[in-house]
């Protein structure tokens, strides 16, 4: 821990004991409250630093430079380590604000997305800026050319997000126009009402030193301690609240209707959930901007989607992801003045996001392509094992000794398909399918040792010809499943059994056995319902 | 949150609704609508200002499986969204069991269309269903294991247990309706009103949940289910409620589901209709 600081020695991790009741909840939900907490302890301990002035070592106010100096200045390495690991006490309250903004951010965020409300928090960020630019003309008539006092601001804000929010709902409730409609118009009024109302403030003595910019865009090294301590507040309540509420707000999110039907107060309920998000966005005004506000409520939710199907670990990794978001891009732009860090913040979310989407176990596109590989060839090596294996039937009665095209190298004692040579030629005769792709099926088949190569051809393994056997066998019964139950037509059944054989799984099959074992008593393998000499 | 409001205090039973008890007073109270599993009286329910269901009267047959058919936009998921109080009633009066719906819940099992909710939804089929035990878990608390052991029981009378870790998403149409049922079965409910239950599943499913809707009634429960296959309501429903916008007939199938009063319904407009009615009366000679 570094000496240069003086208030470092006011770090303290004590365990946040007082949160151990909620240990009935899941442990993801726990694990996500001494995240929060633990600022608040930080700030327990910490007696109060100087507020409402910019702290020295951060004030990054675009550094003053022209814009035609295009420098970046590179830091030290001793900046980056201190930077990352939030050594100085200055970045530490910065960041640690920032990163609360995003664990909060990230976890409502879910719930939003899932209640098909993304864009509500744009509308919020965007409804904010008249309450604020009235909020700061209210304070000046009262007290003319007092200090800017942030509560007011995000009071004025809160009050006119939420205004946002009812007229949003009321107009797509009450009138024909649709809910995208009534969201866009709402946006842009909020917010033309809002620059107009800040142009008027930009005229004011004041009005240039109040600042107010930083809502636009976000200007995280404008933090104070009190910010920080502010939206570690609301982040933890909005926490606590999600995971108090947790079970309701998922019947919520998932059934609204099924809810109200079974007595839950659901409009409640989504006023709660809603007040968070207010409250969410409001916070995070001052860091990151109403512009990108948005982005840190939906970005780290729809990529947390790619990795899990269920709504508690979905939170859980929509709050990491969006408390890394926050952290990286609070690093990055207090290393680099120039950088903003809502822009950073959503830039290295946007980076998550994709990584998911590539990558992410549950439906990102790289496994979910391997999965369609995986099924291609299963149902290749299927369709090679069924092939063969009526290609031998015929023969598996004969005398191999007496059978010409019986190979005479071949273990007299092993299984009677394993006796049997395979010419390419004569596999192709039954199928309509290209030398080549049989090529890559026979070499595939060799390779998963279900097949073995011998002169003049293959010959199946004993694993080979043990499962060549049973997807006939399934594919037989399913075919006399459709006949007997589906009222397919035989000449048309090998289709259908074909499309839907691949993904039977091992108790349809013992299903279809029962159902088939009055038809075929002591039968180990049905007969074909259709001539097999065809191609097909 | 207000006491009245809470799902947990509404579960005690109301002895004086139950079917029976007021029997023996006399012949005239035991068919008061009152002791109904559902009594609708003059109900009329409007979108904006299309009216959808005009002066709607019907008492549910205790112990019986009831259809209610209709063509579409007839007002049958209408009736029972605004019996349950999820659309808003223009005028009129719904009791269950003799008590308005909202002291009712806890009796009442509703399962929805399967198409109303997102089955894309990051749960798996036993949240689902634990969520048919929400009010009996009560506010705020976490689905416990015991909560979550019941959910697999009714999870396993639909046969779905092998299921349950599954995402909704993977399910096939009918196994999502199966689910459905079991949610509203985990409430253990004494009316059941089931919103297109066979639409869109898979013959394995048709089954399952005709076996369940024989097994409601064998254990004295009623169920009314919006159904679309006319083929199959005799076969599957001992009384029917014929609808389009008001009620055409109810009655025992035998006696109501005519040609006659299917073509009230239909407006003659199907050819099948006749074909299905004509082959219910001969049936009925027949047997």
């Amino acid at each position: 821990m570094s000496r240069l600081d003086n208030n470092s020695n006011r770090l303290n991790f004590t365990p946040p004991q007082r949160f151990c009741q909620f240990t009935s909840r899941p442990t993801a939900t726990l694990l996500l409250l001494l995240i929060a907490a633990s600022p608040v302890t930080l700030f327990s301990q910490t007696p109060s630093p100087p507020t409402h002035t910019h702290l020295p070592g951060v004030s990054l106010e675009h550094s003053g430079t022209s814009i035609t100096d295009t420098r970046i200045e590179w830091p030290g390495w001793d900046k980056l380590a201190d930077t990352l690991l939030m050594r100085q006490y200055n970045t530490r309250i910065v960041l640690l604000g920032t990163i609360m903004l995003g664990i909060g951010a990230g976890a409502v965020g879910t719930f939003m997305l899932l209640r098909r409300r993304a864009l509500l928090g744009d509308v919020i960020g965007h409804s904010a800026l008249p309450g604020i630019a009235v909020a700061f003309l209210c304070v000046e008539l009262i007290a003319p050319g007092s200090e800017r006092s942030l509560p007011v601001l995000l009071l004025g804000a809160l009050v006119a997000g939420l205004a946002g929010v009812g007229c949003t709902m009321g107009i797509s409730r009450f009138s024909r126009i649709k809910p995208d409609a009534a969201l866009a118009i709402v946006l842009s009024v909020f917010f033309g009402a809002g620059i107009a109302l800040f142009t008027i403030i930009q005229k004011l003595p004041t009005g240039q030193m109040a600042g107010l910019q930083q809502f636009i865009y976000g200007q995280t090294a404008s933090m104070t301690a009190a910010d920080v301590r502010l939206i570690a507040g609301t982040s933890l309540v909005v926490v606590v609240v999600l995971a108090v509420f947790f079970k309701e707000f998922r019947l919520l999110c998932f059934d609204e209707e099924f809810g109200r039907s079974h007595g839950w107060p659901t409009t409640g309920l989504d006023f709660v959930l809603m007040a968070l998000v207010v409250s969410m966005v409001i916070i995070g005004l001052q860091s990151v901007g109403m512009l990108l506000v948005v982005a840190m409520l939906i970005i780290p939710a729809a990529a947390a989607r790619f990795w899990t199907g269920r709504l508690g670990p979905m939170t859980l990794i929509a709050a990491t992801f969006g408390g890394t978001a926050a952290w990286l891009g609070g690093v990055v732009s207090s290393l680099f003045a120039r950088f903003s860090a809502g822009a950073v913040i959503v830039l290295v979310g946007s980076l998550l996001f994709t990584i998911s989407l590539t990558l992410g176990t549950r439906r990102g596109l790289v496994p979910q392509f391997l999965i369609h590989l995986a099924t291609n060839r299963r149902v290749g090596r299927h369709d090679l094992a069924r092939t063969l294996y009526e290609l031998l039937e015929p023969k598996l009665h004969n005398d191999p000794t007496a059978d010409p095209t019986a190979d005479p190298t071949a273990d007299p004692t092993a299984d009677p398909l394993c006796r049997h040579l395979l010419r390419h030629s004569e596999i192709l005769s039954r199928r309509s399918w290209s030398s080549a792709r049989l090529g890559r099926l026979i070499r595939r088949a060799v390779s998963d040792g279900l097949l073995q190569t011998v002169v003049h051809g293959w010959r199946f393994t004993e694993s080979g010809a043990r499962n060549a056997r049973s997807v006939a066998r399934n594919h037989r019964l399913w075919e006399t499943y459709l006949v007997l139950h589906a009222d397919i037509a035989t000449s048309h059944v090998d289709r259908d059994a074909d499309l839907i054989e691949h993904v039977l799984d091992p108790e349809l099959i013992e299903q279809l056995q029962l159902t088939l074992a009055s038809r075929y008593p002591q039968m180990d393998m049905p007969p074909s319902l259709h001539p097999l000499d065809s191609h097909t | 949150m207000s006491q009245d409001t809470s799902p947990v205090d509404d579960t005690i039973p109301d002895t004086t609704a139950v079917p029976g008890t007021v029997a023996d007073d006399s012949e005239r109270e035991a068919q008061h609508p009152s002791t109904a599993p559902l009594a609708i009286h003059d109900m009329t329910v409007a979108y904006h200002r299309r009216p959808v269901l005009w002066d709607i009267d019907y008492d549910a047959i205790p112990g019986q499986l009831t259809a209610i058919v209709g063509p579409n936009g007839s007002g049958k998921t209408t009736l029972i969204k605004a019996a349950v109080d999820l659309i808003p009633r223009a005028s009129g009066d719904v009791q269950f069991f003799g008590a308005p719906y909202r002291t009712m819940r806890h009796r009442v099992g509703y399962v929805p269309q399967r198409g109303s909710v997102d089955w894309d939804f990051p749960v798996n089929a036993l949240d689902v269903v634990a969520m048919g035990l929400y009010r009996r878990i009560g506010w705020c608390r976490p689905v416990s294991r015991r909560y979550r052991q019941q959910a697999m029981e009714f999870l396993e009378r639909v046969g779905m247990a092998q299921y349950a870790k599954r995402q909704i998403s993977q399910l096939s149409g009918g196994q999502q309706q199966r689910v459905f049922l079991a949610r509203a079965l985990a409430q253990q409910a004494d009316l059941y009103l089931m919103d297109e239950p066979f639409v869109g599943v898979d013959a394995a499913t048709e089954r399952a949940i005709v076996t369940i809707l024989h097994e409601l009634k064998d254990a004295g429960k009623t169920a009314l289910v919006v159904h679309h296959d006319l083929q199959t309501v005799p076969e599957y429903f001992d009384h029917v409620l014929l609808l389009n916008m008001r009620l055409v007939a109810t009655g025992p199938v035998s006696d109501v589901f005519t040609p006659e009063n299917l073509r009230a319904t239909y407006g003659g407009k199907l050819a099948l209709l006749d074909q299905v009615g004509h082959r219910m009366t001969l049936g009925q000679t027949r047997s």
